[in-house]
This record gives structure tokens, C-alpha cells and sequence, in this order.
């Protein structure tokens, strides 16, 4: 028997040349490799096709517009999510920012003009995300921990501002949430439009950039005389906006705002990442493939419930199919992972 | 794995159990064993790996590999971070091994240990064997010359003629347990050479010259006016630039381009209403990529992590190259780097130099601290202890400086 071994420091470092576990044809594209987005096509392609064949309402528009909305909340969180993944970190306060953002503008708008009530609603989750922020930049504790504080103690602050659900009676106060532009929902329009300036915050601005690179090796960027804090503390910042604006358009979609609404949204957000491609170690994930992770989780959510299947069962199922889908995302890694 | 005790990167999972749980004294008595057959008792084996210095660490990975007894041990540069009493017990390590029977392949561009250790020598150039030989019927020069494609005499360029005015002077920097009134002064087209063993001081001085750590005690200078860095971003916009012994570690975003990475400094003032000017940038990169000739010259959208050791070094460079910086402290730039891209870094360090750079050279390679500086500075334990002509000294002389045992 033969022992190989290479104890270096050099044999551990990026100089080792990339290592795969197995190779699968590659889709190359003008010297770009799109097999990740071929293979994603591919997927939601599959998946519209099987809606298409085994549900009759899948495509008729009620339902279509249905979905669009659906879409809103999700994506605003996904891309918050983002954000905050990219720099490495995690953000678990977004459905207790949703609830809370939501019942204080629906407290408010009594007594507020119904946009500055809004307002103030989005205004409360880019507090709560500054202070996430700043604990995780400036105090150094770890996201994961500081966000689960966070959550419980905003899930506590949204039932201290009202027990109980709050149903505005101004019929303004739903527009928001339900106008129709044409078939396309005023909200999924917002929600697009957070992505596509999101797209070019992460690919095009010196802030997204060193978000990025602070998920891939934050020393580096910070020897470069980059202010990490800086843009760490931007990063909750954007998610905990996000939140705050998933929270408003949700309660105006709804009528009512509840102090228990959004639990374990977060996890949604998360899957949609990830679906996406999205590395939790940091450093990797796009703004379209989040877009498009939203799009594979929400229309599987809808075929669930269009095919009445028992809701813990879809717990079970939207599990295994979030697995199943990272599983074949995997193909867009070079076989090496960051450490 | 550095939060795990040596023990633990040791024995890894084949612990000595009683009762189901792992026997921890004799786990431990093993890993002392263990350490003291290869001569390095002086590790605790309950210590967090990651707190052993970089020498330590390499030390607990040559240990590792021997837990298996192996009957083939491949080395990979495993005296790269190594200096002193250390690489004298790797030497005898290896030799013992050898003598009972381990085949032992060493990969080094140590040619001295080579020479010393091998039986038989393999020359590699370009992923291709260039030579087989032996230790006695070869050279230092020739194996350089296999190697490189030149002699020893063409590696490093000529001496900087002369030295503008003072950029950068240090007067008793000190800070607690890394370096101790530490006073030095780089001048304007001048490198200056910078030797010490690992664990001297050196990085932690140069972390601290470059803001990245703050000094208890002492005053630097950059052209003449005083200056207290609090973080590395001041530095940078004051003129520094700093290329750091641990690449991957700090000197490169691996998961990102080459493009992102040597773009990295600059991105912030090459904007146009906001965003990034992307046709300005690709020119900027193109441009270093081509004067630095970094291979493949097409790598601009490639993950960094993908260039061989020394093109990514070269990337590094690069970034700060784009910065325009008046002062470049360089530590340990050529470690893992191979001796074609050696020669480019020397050529190009030293253009630099002549166009008024200071630069400091920071480096544990004795031949290459005395071929590439104008002056060498010594530190041992924190301190400056001797400051050399390179053309009047011996390597003896500056290792005796390193040891604290010079005249």
C-alpha cells in the first residue's frame, strides 16, 4: 500500500489547480459558460410544462396575477437576503421587520396621510437593519445570532404596538397592494424594479462590488482600504428596507395587518437564494438567479395549493424540492469550494 | 484545522478511547510522542493549532503525515516557512527517514537543500521535466540555469544607482509582543531588504506601517510630514501599498476575477455618475495585465484562484500598481512563486524603484534579500539588529544578525 501525503502550506492554498468530482458537458456561449442558466431555463421550463398538463387553472390570468403578487413579498426579502448573504452574513429578522412594518403603518394611517404612514413603515425596517448592522460591523457578533435576537424582539415590539390584527378602513390604503397595471400587479412592478436597480447595485456600483468581495475574503478588501463596516452595515440596511417594504405592500395586499404575520418568511427568502445559487459561505449569488429561484419557489408553492394538497404535506414536499433543485444548481461551481 | 488543538490535527478522529470516550491524556501523551520523534517537543499538543506560529503549524503537518508511517512521503515546499534550528531538524527528519527506508519526494526551490538532501534530482520548467540529475554531478548554477533559462547573474537586476529623499522614516515604533523600537528610513528609488526569521516581527511591523494594526509607542514620517494611520483605508490614500505575505489569505478575493481583484483598489475612483466605469477598468486591467505580463494574457474574466501562484502574486502587485503607490512594502512576495516569475517580480520591483518608489523587501530567502536590495536590515525578536551592505556581507553574517548571535 502506498501513503501519499503532501504536508504544505502550499498544497492547501489556491495554487492547487481545481478539483471536480465528476465533469458534465458544458454549455459555451460565446466563450461564456451558461450551462447554470441553460440548466435553470431548462427547470422552470419543466416545471410551467407539468403545470400546464396536470392543472386547469395554472394559466388562467386570475390565477397568473395571483401568483405575480405572491411573488412580492418573497422577492423583496430574497433580495435583501441577498445582500446580506453575499457579505457572508444571514438576516433572520425579515418576517418579524414584515409584521412590524406592516402593523405600525396600518396603526398609523388613522391619524398619518396614507403615504407618510407607509413610509414610516419602510423607514422601521431600515432602522432595525442599521442596528442588525451595526452590531454584526461594529461589535462583532455573529449575524446568526444577532438576527435571532433580532427576530424574537421585533416579533415582540410588533404585538406591543397592537395585539391584535389592524384593519384600516380607507379603501386608498389597498392600492398599494392590489392595483393593476394592465395583467401586472403596481406591487411585482416594485418588486422588479427593486431587483433590476439591485442588478446594478451588485454588478455596477464600487458598494456592491465590496459587498461582494467582503463575502469572498473580507481581509483582502479590507487591506485594500476598503471600510468594511461600512458597506456590512449597508447590507442590513438594504435587507432590513426590503423588509419594511415587503411588510407594507403585504398588509395593503391583505387589508388587514397582523402582529403575527410572517413567520419563517426568512426561510423562503433563504431557499430563493440558494436556489439561485447562492453561496452561504459569502461571495456568490446574483440578482437574476435570485429572481429566478423566487420564481421556481413561488410557482411550486401555487401547484401545491392548486392541487389541494394538505399544507404540511407542502411543507414536506417544497423540503425535498428545494434539495433536489440545489442539487442540480450545483453544476454551476467549478467543483471548488471557497474556504 | 486551526480551531482544533494540535492533538486533534494529529491523531484526526483516531483517538485512543476508554469506555467509548476518547482517552484525552493518553490522546495527548500520544501527540507529545508523536512531536518528540520528530525532534519538535517544544509544541504543546493542547494548544489551538491556529495559535502556533506559521513555522509551528508547518512543523504539526509534517507530524500528520508521519502518523500513518507512510512508505512514500511527498513534501511540497515543507521548508518554505521554515528558517533556522527548525529546517535543521527537517533535515535530519527527512534524512532518517530516508535512511530507513520512506521514499521521500522534495519539492523546493531551496537549490542549497537540493542539493544537500536529494539523492536524485528532478528539474521541472513549465509542467514539463527539464532534467534528471544528481547532487554531484550538478550546480547551484546550473540548476538555475534549467530552471530559469538564465544564469544566477540575470536574476536579479543590477543595484539602484542611487536614493532620492527620505518617504518613509520610522523612529522607536513598538507594540507589545510583535517588535520594539523599531527605527528605519526608505528612501525614494531605493529597495531596501528587510530579513528575519518567522516569528521576528517583520509582517507584524509591516501590518503596522500599514494601519492595519496601531503602535503603542513610536512616530512614523511620510515625506517629512508625521502621520498615525488608523486604518489601512488612510494608508492607501496616503501613498502606501502593502503586499502581503499570505495571498490567499489577504491578498486576494479567490472566488472573483482576476478583473474584480486587481480592480479592487481602484474601483472607487473609477466611477462615471455613480457606477463603475466599466470600459475604463477593462482598460486599467489590460494594461497591468500586459506590462506585468500576467499569464494567460487573457485571464481578465477568470477566477483569480485559477493562475498559477506567481501570476496571482503578480495580480496582487497589479492592484497596487493601479493605486500609483509612493511606498510598497512587499512581504515575503516570492514565496510559492516560480523562479521565471521571480525574475519578471525582480525586473519589475526594480522599475518601480528606478521611477522613485521606496520599497521595503521583506523576506526569509537570504540569497534573494542580498541580490534584490540596495541596503538589508536585520530582525531578530522584535528588534532591528543590523543593517548590511549586500555587497560586503555574507549570508553567514546576515543569519548570524537573524539569531542574535553576530559579533
Amino acid at each position: 500500500m502506498t501513503d501519499q501525503l503532501t504536508p504544505t502550506a502550499e498544497s492547501k492554498s489556491v495554487d492547487a489547480a481545481p478539483r471536480r468530482a465528476y465533469r458534465m458537458p458544458r454549455l459555451m456561449i460565446r466563450g461564456r459558460d451558461l450551462t447554470a442558466e441553460a440548466v435553470f431555463v431548462g427547470l422552470v421550463g419543466i416545471l410551467l410544462l407539468v403545470a400546464a398538463l396536470t392543472s386547469d387553472t395554472f394559466f388562467t390570468q386570475t390565477n397568473l396575477t395571483n401568483l405575480l403578487k405572491q411573488m412580492v413579498t418573497t422577492g423583496l426579502l430574497a433580495f435583501g437576503m441577498l445582500v446580506v448573504i453575499l457579505t457572508g452574513g444571514i438576516d433572520l429578522s425579515v418576517g418579524s421587520v414584515v409584521a412590524f412594518a406592516g402593523i405600525v403603518t396600518a396603526g398609523l394611517v388613522s391619524g398619518l396621510p396614507i403615504p407618510v404612514a407607509m413610509a414610516v413603515g419602510v423607514a422601521s425596517g431600515i432602522l432595525f437593519g442599521l442596528i442588525n448592522g451595526t452590531l454584526v460591523a461594529r461589535f462583532g457578533l455573529a449575524p446568526f445570532v444577532v438576527t435571532l435576537a433580532a427576530l424574537t424582539t421585533i416579533r415582540g415590539l410588533a404585538f406591543v404596538y397592537s395585539e391584535v390584527p389592524i384593519a384600516p378602513e380607507d379603501p386608498a390604503f389597498f392600492r398599494l397592494g392590489s392595483a393593476l397595471l394592465g395583467p401586472i400587479p403596481v406591487s411585482t412592478l416594485i418588486m422588479l424594479a427593486v431587483f433590476l436597480a439591485g442588478g446594478v447595485f451588485l454588478g455596477r456600483t464600487p458598494a456592491g462590488r465590496s459587498i461582494i468581495a467582503i463575502g469572498g475574503n473580507a481581509e483582502t478588501v479590507r487591506l485594500a482600504g476598503i471600510n468594511v463596516r461600512r458597506y456590512v452595515i449597508l447590507a442590513y440596511t438594504i435587507s432590513g428596507g426590503c423588509a419594511g417594504l415587503a411588510g407594507v405592500i403585504l398588509a395593503s395586499r391583505v387589508g388587514i395587518a397582523q402582529p403575527s404575520v410572517g413567520v419563517a418568511f426568512e426561510l423562503d427568502a433563504i431557499a430563493a437564494c440558494v436556489i439561485g445559487g447562492a453561496s452561504l459561505a459569502g461571495g456568490r449569488g446574483s440578482a437574476k438567479a435570485t429572481l429566478g429561484g423566487v420564481l421556481v419557489l413561488v410557482v411550486i408553492n401555487n401547484l401545491l395549493n392548486l392541487y389541494g394538497v394538505q399544507s404540511f404535506w407542502q411543507q414536506v414536499l417544497k423540503g425535498l424540492i428545494i434539495i433536489a433543485v440545489i442539487l442540480v444548481q450545483r453544476t454551476r461551481l467549478p467543483g471548488r469550494t471557497l474556504t | 484545522m486551526p480551531e482544533l488543538s494540535v492533538t486533534e490535527n494529529l491523531l484526526l478522529g483516531d483517538f485512543p478511547r476508554r469506555a467509548g470516550l476518547i482517552d484525552w491524556p493518553a490522546a495527548h501523551r500520544q501527540a507529545r510522542e508523536l512531536l518528540a520523534r520528530i525532534g519538535f517537543d517544544a509544541i504543546d499538543p493542547r494548544t489551538p493549532a491556529g495559535r502556533l506560529t506559521v513555522a509551528r503549524q508547518q512543523m504539526v503537518e509534517i507530524a500528520k503525515a508521519l502518523v500513518s508511517e507512510p512508505t512514500v512521503l511527498i513534501l511540497d515546499e515543507p521548508s518554505a516557512v521554515l528558517a533556522g534550528s527548525d529546517l535543521d531538524r527537517l533535515y535530519a527528519l527527512v534524512r532518517d527517514l530516508a535512511a530507513r527506508g520512506t521514499l521521500v519526494i522534495y519539492v523546493s526551490h531551496r537549490l542549497a537543500e537540493v542539493l544537500d538532501l536529494a539523492t536524485s534530482i528532478v528539474v521541472v520548467k513549465d509542467g514539463k521535466v527539464a532534467a534528471v540529475t544528481e547532487p554531484d554531478r550538478t550546480s547551484e548554477d546550473e540548476l538555475i540555469r534549467l530552471m530559469a533559462g538564465r544564469r544566477l547573474e540575470q536574476i536579479y537586476p543590477d543595484r539602484r544607482p542611487g536614493r532620492g529623499a527620505a518617504r518613509l522614516e520610522v523612529s522607536g515604533l513598538s507594540r507589545a509582543g510583535e517588535f520594539r523600537e523599531v527605527s528605519l528610513t526608505l528612501h525614494a528609488g531605493e529597495i531596501v531588504g528587510l530579513f528575519g526569521l518567522v516569528g521576528s516581527g517583520r509582517s507584524e511591523l509591516a501590518q503596522c506601517l500599514f494601519g492595519a494594526t496601531q503602535p503603542a509607542e513610536g512616530e512614523v514620517r511620510l515625506d517629512g510630514r508625521p502621520v498615525r494611520f488608523r486604518d489601512p483605508k488612510r494608508a492607501v490614500a496616503a501613498g502606501m501599498a502593502l503586499v502581503t505575505e499570505d495571498r490567499k489569505r489577504t491578498g486576494l478575493v479567490p472566488g472573483m476575477s482576476v478583473r474584480d481583484n486587481i480592480a479592487l483598489t481602484t474601483m472607487h475612483t473609477t466611477t462615471r455618475a455613480g457606477l463603475i466605469d466599466t470600459g475604463r477598468r477593462r482598460r486599467a486591467v489590460t494594461g497591468m495585465i500586459e506590462r506585468l505580463r500576467i499569464q494567460p494574457p487573457h485571464c481578465a474574466g477568470m477566477p483569480v484562484a485559477t493562475l498559477s501562484g506567481g501570476n496571482q502574486q503578480k495580480a496582487v502587485l497589479a492592484k497596487w500598481l493601479l493605486r500609483e503607490p509612493t511606498v510598497l512594502i512587499l512581504d515575503e512576495p516570492t514565496r510559492g512563486v516560480d523562479m521565471a516569475t521571480r525574475v519578471d517580480l525582480y525586473r519589475i520591483v526594480d522599475d518601480l524603484a528606478r521611477t522613485g518608489l521606496a520599497v521595503l523587501l521583506i523576506s526569509s530567502d537570504l540569497t534573494e534579500v542580498l541580490g534584490a536590495s540596495d541596503r538589508v536590515l536585520v530582525m531578530n525578536q522584535g528588534r532591528i539588529t543590523g543593517e548590511l551592505d549586500p555587497d560586503r556581507t555574507t549570508e553567514d553574517e546576515v543569519l548570524a544578525y537573524s539569531i542574535g548571535q553576530a559579533a
